[in-house]
């Protein structure tokens, strides 16, 4: 289709799901006439990805990210659109188009709870006809860089949720698929496991140059590994382009943290120059809109003492925020 | 999704080892589970082996060491023909582990087939103990002939493979609703009355035996069981495993029309 490593045209997904009023009458009446409704889960979304770009898919929940990466995956069937992943169309589940990807999604598991997890990988080497000492190569490799060693020879069922994904990470990738979609790697777990898993995914790009389509609710991942991001609500696309356009575009305010001189003892009143979000003796942080910042800061630095001043972006969760407050935005 | 004969020996190899891996897990399992396995047609020898000399020693042909014969064979079939519960397809689409088989570059009939091969390895070895066992207890009378004994494992091997179709089959019913329960149950039902489990066929009302007749059940029980015990001829044993295999022949056709549907309407809710 296009030497892009993934093109979305126009895609739909419509789910039809039972509906009926609560309470026994209702239910009753349900039994002889179903009433359903359309559910728009994915509402006419068109991107392209090149190959080795890795972009973070964001949205609440319920607006249509996983339903996005099952279609892609090959897992759900469009209601409508085009779609090409790795120069195949993923509904047709061709072999070789399996071959080339992997799905991996926070806390669903795939290996075998009751033995080791290296031994579940040997029958993923069978399935994906792997051979041997290319295997044995990736699986050492991957395992050294989740520091899986040992964990690898307990049975799944003994390990923690963290480690758990990450033997999960090293099954999915073991064929070292060309296309990761990567729903929630991080979900749940704990800061230093996020901080591992992040670093693996990176590793894992740069050196297979692989694309990576990214979900998840911590922006510390999306920060660390997305340079773009793609933002989709209720199904429709909001926003696609880079972290950084993201936040000038949809943070309509600056944030001035101010560190004063000794004041001996006066409180000036803030309020005039801005939302005050916290007031020490000699510190003040303050939200101002982003068209009045240079102002503010210029009479902040005329009245006050003041010895630093920094002027900084809202938060990635609070611009997200504001993303999603803002339903009818056209990209 | 074509293989090569090899690459399918590998994943059933693979797939096979792992089930043994799992088995060898769960000591107290596997010997309730041998309990529960010996159970079962203990309380039908019994009560048919008191029939059987309540009414001066015989039942529809069969003397109580007969009958003893005939359960200590089911014991050796169930094994064999022992296979995914359908109902495994329900947790599987529930816990998201359908959608991750679905990824991978192979049907997953193909990995559940080894699996389900793998599990009768450790199965027999427990199996026979308990064997031995039940032949101290009850004395069973079988007088198979060599080519019986021969051609069992074929009759064996069928019958497991079309149990495990019919089951897998069976499954594919949760693609379409999640209340399926009922739906099994029949199916299990009507197993236990045509398949020679509950009972030998002979034992049956004729209206059963001619059901029997056209249903597949007595492929997976009543047939290969028989076919040890040494009262089949070798023209009946060929017509017998040509049927289980034209059986097999059919529901795997059936399957695959049947697979292309459930995948289609798959939508990975509750994944």
């Amino acid at each position: 289709m296009s030497s892009h490593s993934i093109v979305v045209k126009e895609l739909r997904k419509t789910y039809k799901v039972p509906e009926r009023e609560a309470g026994l009458k209702a239910a009753i009446k349900s039994l002889v006439a179903r009433k359903t409704k359309d559910v728009h889960a994915v509402d006419g979304i068109s991107f392209q990805i090149e190959p080795g770009e890795i972009v973070g898919f964001l949205g609440p929940n319920g607006a249509g990210k996983t339903t996005t990466l099952k279609m892609l995956s090959g897992l759900l069937y469009p209601t409508a659109g085009e779609l090409s992943v790795a120069g195949h169309v993923p509904q047709k589940r061709q072999r070789e188009f399996l071959q080339q990807i992997t799905l991996v999604m926070g806390q669903r598991s795939q290996l075998n709870w009751d033995i080791p997890a290296i031994d579940s990988y040997d029958l993923y080497r069978a399935i994906y006809g792997i051979p041997q000492e290319q295997f044995k190569q990736a699986r050492d490799e991957m395992i050294e860089i989740m520091q899986l060693k040992e964990l690898v020879k307990k049975p799944v069922r003994n390990l923690s949720l963290g480690e758990r994904m990450k033997a999960e990470m090293v099954g999915a990738l073991l064929h070292q698929p060309n296309v990761l979609f990567l729903d929630e790697p991080t979900i749940g777990l704990d800061v230093t496991m996020q901080r591992r898993i992040r670093a693996f995914i990176q590793e894992y790009n740069q050196r297979y140059n692989a694309t990576v389509l990214l979900t998840s609710h911590y922006m510390a991942d999306v920060q660390a590994l997305c340079k773009r991001v793609i933002v989709i609500h209720h199904g429709k696309l909001l926003f696609d382009g880079e972290l950084t356009a993201l936040v000038e575009r949809f943070s309509a305010m600056k944030t001035l943290v101010l560190t004063m001189s000794d004041m001996n003892g006066k409180t000036p009143d803030m309020a005039k120059y801005g939302t005050v979000v916290t007031q020490e003796p000699n510190r003040v942080v303050l939200r101002v809109a982003k068209s009045d910042a240079p102002q503010v800061t210029a009479r902040l630095l005329a009245d006050l003492p003041v010895t630093d001043l920094t002027v900084d972006d809202p938060p990635i969760e609070e611009v997200i925020e504001s993303v999603f407050d803002t339903p009818e935005e056209k990209p | 999704m074509s293989l090569s004969s090899t690459s399918l020996l590998r994943i059933y190899t693979a797939a096979g080892r792992m089930a043994v891996m799992e088995q060898l897990q769960y000591r107290a399992a596997n010997l309730m589970f041998m309990v529960h396995l010996v159970i079962e047609p203990v309380i039908y020898l019994v009560v048919w082996s008191a029939v059987a000399e309540a009414q001066g020693g015989q039942v529809a042909g069969y003397t109580a060491a007969q009958f003893a014969g005939y359960y200590m064979v089911w014991t050796l079939v169930r094994q064999f023909n022992l296979s995914l519960s359908p109902n495994s397809f329900h947790w599987r689409i529930k816990e998201g582990r359908l959608a991750g088989e679905l990824l991978r570059p192979i049907h997953p009939i193909q990995t559940d087939f080894g699996y389900w091969l793998g599990f009768k390895v450790p199965q027999t070895l427990y199996w026979l103990p308990v064997a031995a066992l039940l032949w101290l207890a009850f004395r069973p009378e079988l007088s198979p002939e060599p080519w019986h004994v021969l051609a069992f494992p074929v009759a064996l091997m069928l019958a497991f493979l079309l149990r495990f179709l019919l089951l897998w089959g069976l499954g594919l019913v949760c693609f379409w609703t999640e209340r399926v329960d009922g739906v099994f149950e029949s199916y299990f039902a009507a197993e236990l009355i045509f398949s020679g489990r509950l009972v030998p066929l002979e034992v049956m009302p004729a209206w059963v035996q001619n059901a029997a007749a056209w249903l597949p059940f007595q492929w997976t029980f009543y047939f290969p069981i028989e076919s040890l015990l040494g009262r089949m001829s070798a023209s009946q044993f060929v017509s017998g495993a040509l049927t289980q295999a034209a059986w097999v022949a059919g529901i795997f056709l059936l399957l695959q029309l049947l697979w292309k549907q459930a995948v289609q309407h798959f939508t990975a809710v509750g994944t």
